[in-house]
């Protein structure tokens, strides 16, 4: 059971939601970029450094063992929040593109070899692209891009087309930061594992936006990111099934990830997670980011869905109308995010002006540059909402749009 | 909406709309590219120079009205002026987006619309760019990166 979603109760708990921005009050529509911190986390946070800050697993001091106690409550809260049995296949790691260059090195390093096939699409992030163009030069292995199609969507036949036993590593984005577009990632993956692709999934959109359930998922690796659900910057999560992270090398080295370090007789290694956290990780980010996962589980994972879903039918019809303006990505099953482009206006002149009347939205290639290109656009303007946006927010966007709209005119 | 109104003024509107010299001059003297990572602006600078006067000057590329109307202005303003003139002027453009906050020199005209952009920080290189180009192809260099 969860309470009723009422909006401006859940607002309340965003102190930052109260500020004004060119006279005007905030309307925070760059969820997609980074979400807002409720109460919640900020206190968690504070209270870490407050009444818990030691450094883990090495003291036998009383802070020493109780932030390791939180740290590893941390894990153990985002293992349930993925449905994920075990917390040791969950590896902290600064972002989701720190998870990415993680399992691209170390597939690099195990797996690839000249002729293998990295099968990816044309909507991925950069943190999804560079880390395996480094890793395919390094192997001699040799990437391969599925298309999308004009409405947003994967090309399925081109994907299936290029999926074969030459594929080694499928990796795919589970929605579309850019777009929005929600992948049909289940039977993608179905179809990979039957060519004995290994499928890395970036969560970095779906995570904030819909439950994720990641054995129902059947992927090798997922990642995202914490300050994208309402978690601290400079946290993020790697999950890596357990034979997977079991041969991966590590990818940082030093404290904390090794079993014995001797000059004489070499250097082991811990098993995961230990083995890929070198260093003192983020410890007051993890504790921040299992406050946050809280928060999510209390209002209700599908009070969040329903509110997020009527934003966007409430805010697209409305966009539709405004003349010039064409919504890039206008497809059925998406995320809360509306890309759009205006004629004749740059998608940083519309930034600019919305942000004067104090909405703030993403503007540019927002890191999917082959995306752009295959629109043949320099980019958007991206609005994207979260659960505690309002249809006010979402209808002072279109009256904004429309201003930009006959500015340019 | 007055600092808005400063950045978007009619000129800038109009030459983001119709934007003169915008085509590319295929073998002439001087070219450069510059480009924004940041924002993916793109703006390439062709220069025909014929004893150190500027006979033709053009741009391609894209980018926000900003750019594209600073980039326009350029053109107009230094076709016809010696390399000397145009790096002076450049220079002037330069100072008035970037420098202290000072009267800009009456030679630079209608160029002064692009001073709105001092209030909107992260647009300032926005209108830098396309001079910056014009500097490099005029001191011979091919690519320039502006993140000022």
């Amino acid at each position: 059971m969860t309470r009723s979603f009422d909006v401006h109760r859940v607002r309340a708990d965003f102190p930052i939601l109260n500020l004004h921005v060119n006279g005007h009050p905030l309307t925070y529509l760059d969820n997609a970029a980074t979400s807002q911190k409720p109460r919640t986390v900020l206190q968690a946070l504070n209270n870490y450094y407050e009444q818990q800050n030691g450094n883990i697993h090495r003291g036998v001091h009383y802070l020493s063992q109780i932030a390791t106690d939180a740290y590893d409550r941390a894990r153990e809260r985002v293992a349930h929040f993925l449905g994920v049995a075990d917390p040791r296949e969950i590896i902290f790691v600064r972002g989701a593109t720190e998870g990415l260059n993680l399992v691209a090195h170390g597939l690099g390093e195990i797996l690839l070899k000249p002729g293998d096939e990295i099968l990816l699409t044309r909507m991925e992030h950069h943190a999804n692209i560079v880390p395996w163009q480094i890793a395919a030069q390094r192997r001699g292995a040799k990437i391969v891009v599925a298309d999308v199609t004009p409405e947003g969507t994967l090309d399925l036949e081109d994907f299936y087309r290029k999926l074969n036993p030459h594929t080694r590593v499928v990796g795919l984005v589970h929605a579309s930061n850019a777009l929005g577009t929600i992948n049909p990632v289940e039977e993608i993956i179905r179809h990979a594992r039957e060519v004995g692709a290994v499928v890395v999934l970036d969560g970095c959109q779906s995570a904030p936006h819909f439950p994720v359930n990641i054995p129902k998922l059947g992927c090798d690796f997922f990642v995202f990111s914490g300050h994208k659900v309402c978690g601290p910057t400079g946290i993020g999560v790697l999950w890596g099934k357990s034979d997977w992270l079991d041969r991966l090398p590590p990818y940082q080295t030093g404290g904390d990830m090794i079993a014995k370090v001797s000059f004489e007789r070499g250097t082991t290694f811990r098993e995961a997670p230990e083995k890929f956290e070198a260093g003192t990780p983020d410890i007051a980010g993890a504790i921040g980011l299992g406050a946050a996962l809280d928060y999510l589980e209390t209002l209700g994972a599908d009070n969040l869905v329903t509110a997020e879903k009527a934003l966007l039918d409430h805010v697209t019809p409305q966009l539709r109308e405004v003349p010039g303006l064409k919504i890039i990505g206008d497809t059925k099953h998406k995320t809360s995010i509306v890309s759009f482009t205006l004629d004749g206006v740059h998608p940083h002149d519309i930034g600019t002006i919305l942000d004067n009347d104090g909405i703030a939205v993403r503007a540019g290639h927002h890191c999917a540059q082959p995306l752009m290109d295959y629109y043949k656009i320099p980019g958007t303007a991206r609005a994207s909402f979260a659960f505690y946006n309002t249809t006010q927010e979402a209808d002072a966007l279109v009256a904004s749009v429309r201003k930009i709209s006959k500015m340019f005119a | 909406m007055s600092e808005l109104s400063d950045l978007y003024q009619e000129i800038i509107l109009d030459h983001n709309k119709r934007p003169r010299n915008f085509r590319e001059i295929p073998s002439c003297t001087c070219v450069a590219e510059g480009n924004n990572p940041l924002c993916g602006d793109e703006v390439k600078v062709f220069v025909q120079l014929e004893s150190e006067k500027i006979t033709d000057v053009a741009f391609s590329g894209h980018g926000c009205a900003i750019s594209r109307a600073s980039a326009s202005m350029m053109t107009a303003k230094t076709k016809g002026r010696t390399r000397e003139e145009a790096r002076e002027m450049s220079q002037a453009v330069r100072a008035m987006l970037l420098g202290p906050e000072v009267e800009p020199p009456r030679t630079l005209g209608d160029l002064v619309a692009l001073s709105g952009v001092r209030k909107f920080p992260a647009r300032i290189k926005c209108a830098v760019l396309p001079w910056h180009t014009l500097e490099a192809a005029l001191d011979g260099e091919s690519a320039v990166t502006t993140e000022e």
